[in-house]
């Protein structure tokens, strides 16, 4: 047994770890359930399995096919989006959607269905992806696609890793004439500035989103910055990737409180002033206008021994995300927030997150009971709105929360695979009430 | 760059190639054909403008002549060869038969001899080029797993020798000290804090073979830690148990 952390370092969890080095590789013979993992970018337990196996699939990062002409890419599961945009962005492609950071794998991207900047366009990462294989403890590898094995198709798209193992998968790329992005950061005040930057903004830009002061109190709560852009045409210079500079790197865990109150207030107030024109306009590599945070190695170590929550959920309606931030900055703040409408795509997976709805994410270090209880008041706000809280962030909803969210879920349960398992999903389908620790 | 990998199925040598890939031509040698396809297909796709790939079992020694001549044939100009196979054999095993420890010395010492000696001379006639040798820190003190250790220690002696050879005619020749790595041959083990990703190695690998350097202990912190390891005295480390 060893111990392995999601990207929150919450709860503490160890477990066998298994890993696959070849396709071909047999899955382990073992009497305790499995679960396949990536790079554990997953906030909470969606990749965790106390007391089981942890199939790692990062060393399957071979790459399979890659056709420049159509735009479409084949690869192991344990490819990162980092090393995909290494090879495609110098061929004139991007990824069809990317999360915040490069570090994750395909299968993780599948697995969670991820969406990016530009879920108004483009939906989630599903909704690009062609064909999967997956293999399952019956032996077998199934050869999944919209239509064949279809029904298993959509349970593994979001499927948190519990209907096997994702081996490969095909998806279809995005085409760029540059790696750079023309973008514009907008200052906005309230939120109700915010909805009508974003209203103007979706049909014009390719990727929205916007960065929200939730530390702040009075008038200040609900300031932001509001980012847009698109890929920037191509001015004739060369089209490789900027090589990678080694990121600045968080060297041990910080002790605990470096992040309270004071700390988050000052990094919001200094990010807020970081511009002082009203817009700014600039074209920027693509890997700082997405991957901010890749910039700092392990930052995730700076919220100290106990670790971190994201709370990111989505709701339905403007006047539920001031509530949130209400309750958020009366409690102390958030130490990161973000926020973005999301398009009105369908879900190309049964548990899939992304849907209509504005999406806010918040960063709060492991408080304690402090912490629950203002989370479990959130989670009253969600589901009075009919929203839904995010799997890959999630380390506390209630099992109540997780049904509410995913009405599909009856219809995901027949496509398990009787071998996997996962913290998260051990947690979220307890019968007792005691289940939120 | 024109490169010759032996052992290339090895997670240490896919993840160099990985690195060096685009624009570069591969000669691919290991045991397992559907492996070397897969690896070959992955280059492919990372830029690589060729790859070639062989399939022999190098204990078969007389068949090194021909796989080297193929490789030589194939890409011309040699820049670089990679010297990446090797088995972490069962230690006890080879306490039990001497044909074990034998098995274990020709695959992790005498094959790289073998292919030593022919591209030595291949290399010397071509005055230029880079050998890079994956050895071990284990190479440098006899400890549990003697045998692999001895045949590392063996190869880490055999290619100082070599290197004062041919560095009189422009070729170079570095030999790499992994400390534990997270591959295939180590699966097995426990993995501790100081196992790092082969990821993490092949970026030193890379870096040591462009500029040249001689010996490589990666990561970096393996060099301090074989010197206390080393220096520890016979009558001590004799009782002590890794
Ligand atoms: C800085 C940061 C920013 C982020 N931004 C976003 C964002 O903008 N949008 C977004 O959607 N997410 C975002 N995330 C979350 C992240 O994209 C997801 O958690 C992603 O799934 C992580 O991928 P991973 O490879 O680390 O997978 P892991 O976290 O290791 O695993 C995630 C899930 O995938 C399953 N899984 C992994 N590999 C396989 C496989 N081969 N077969 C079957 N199942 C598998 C696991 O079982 C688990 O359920 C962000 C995370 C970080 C750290
Ligand atoms: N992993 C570590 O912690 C570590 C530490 C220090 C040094 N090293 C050294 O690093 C090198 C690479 O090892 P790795 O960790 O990457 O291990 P690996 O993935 O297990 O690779 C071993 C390689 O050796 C090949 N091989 C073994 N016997 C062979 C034979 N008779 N004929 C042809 N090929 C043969 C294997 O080919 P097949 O695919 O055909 O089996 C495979 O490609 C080895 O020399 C090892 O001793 C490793």
């Amino acid at each position: 047994m060893a111990q392995f952390r999601s990207w929150g370092r919450y709860p503490r969890s160890e477990a066998v770890l298994y890993p696959l080095h070849w396709q071909e590789d047999p899955l382990p013979p073992t009497g305790e359930p499995m679960l396949a993992v990536g790079m554990g970018r997953s906030y909470g337990d969606v990749c965790l399995n106390h007391g089981g196996t942890l199939l790692l699939t990062r060393p399957l990062n071979r790459f399979i096919a890659f056709d420049p002409v159509a735009g479409c890419m084949t690869c192991e599961a344990g490819v990162t989006l980092g090393e995909v945009l290494d090879v495609i962005v110098p061929h004139g492609w991007f990824l069809p959607v990317t999360p915040g950071t490069q570090h994750v794998t395909v299968g993780g991207a599948i697995a969670n269905d991820v969406h990016g900047k530009n879920h108004h366009r483009a939906g989630s990462f599903g909704a690009h992806l062609q064909r999967l294989a997956l293999r399952r403890s019956d032996g077998l590898t199934y050869h999944c696609t919209a239509t064949t094995h279809g029904d298993l198709f959509r349970a593994t798209v979001g499927g948190l890793g519990l209907t096997g193992l994702i081996l490969s998968a095909e998806f279809t790329l995005l085409p760029i004439t540059s790696p750079m992005i023309a973008m514009e950061s907008i200052r906005f005040d309230t939120l109700a500035e915010y909805f009508t930057l974003t209203r103007e903004s979706d049909a014009g830009h390719e990727y929205t989103v916007a960065w929200i002061d939730a530390a702040s109190c009075g008038s200040k709560t609900g300031r932001g910055l509001f980012l847009r852009g698109n890929h920037a045409i191509a001015s004739g210079g060369n089209t490789r990737p900027a090589p990678a500079a080694r990121p600045w790197q968080i060297p041990c865990t910080m002790p605990r409180g470096l992040i309270n109150r004071t700390t988050m207030r000052c990094f919001n107030h200094l990010y807020w002033h970081r511009q002082r024109a009203r817009r700014h306009h600039c074209e920027v590599h693509y890997r700082h206008f997405f991957y901010p945070l890749d910039g700092l190695a392990a930052w995730n170590r700076l919220y100290g021994p106990r670790g971190f929550f994201q709370y990111q959920c989505v709701v339905t309606q403007p006047a539920v995300v001031e509530e949130i931030l209400r309750w958020v900055v009366r409690s102390g703040g958030s130490s990161l927030a973000v926020l973005k409408v999301f398009g009105n795509h369908p879900a190309p997976g049964l548990l899939s997150f992304a849907r209509p709805g504005i999406t806010l994410a918040l960063d709060f270090p492991n408080r304690g009971h402090r912490l629950f209880s203002l989370l479990q008041t959130l989670d009253e706000l969600v589901l009075a709105d009919n929203g839904a809280l995010y799997p890959a962030k999630d380390a506390r909803m209630p099992p109540r929360l997780f049904t509410a969210s995913f009405p599909h879920w009856p219809q995901f349960v027949p496509f398990i695979d009787p071998a996997f398992s996962s913290e998260f999903w051990q947690r979220v389908t307890a019968t007792d009430k005691g289940a939120v620790s | 760059m024109n490169i010759v990998i032996i052992g290339a199925t090895s997670a240490i040598a896919q993840a160099v190639a990985q690195r060096l890939a685009p624009q570069a031509q591969f000669f691919l040698v290991a045991r397992s054909e559907k492996r070397l396809q897969a690896v070959a297909t992955d280059l492919s796709v990372r830029g690589a403008r060729a790859v070639t790939t062989h399939v022999v079992d190098l204990l078969d020694f007389a068949q090194h002549d021909a796989t080297l001549d193929r490789a030589f044939q194939t890409l011309g100009k040699v820049d670089l060869i990679l010297l990446s196979h090797g088995t972490l054999g069962d230690q006890q095993a080879c306490e039990m038969s001497f044909a074990e420890t034998e098995r274990e010395l020709r695959t992790n010492f005498l094959s790289v001899v073998s292919l030593l000696t022919t591209l030595a001379n291949r290399l010397i006639t071509q005055r230029h080029g880079t050998i890079a040798v994956v050895g071990s820190v284990a190479g440098d003190r006899g400890r549990t797993a003697y045998v692999y250790c001895a045949a590392k220690g063996a190869t880490a002696i055999f290619c100082q020798g070599l290197r004062r050879r041919l560095f009189r005619h422009g070729v170079h020749l570095l030999t790499i000290k992994p400390g534990f790595v997270r591959t295939p041959m180590t699966a097995h083990f426990s993995q501790g804090r100081l196992f790092v990703s082969p990821q993490r190695v092949a970026r030193d690998i890379v870096c040591a073979i462009h500029r040249k350097k001689n010996l490589l202990y990666t990561p970096w912190y393996w060099r301090w830690i074989m010197l206390a390891v080393k220096s520890l005295p016979e009558g001590l480390f004799k009782r002590m148990t890794f």
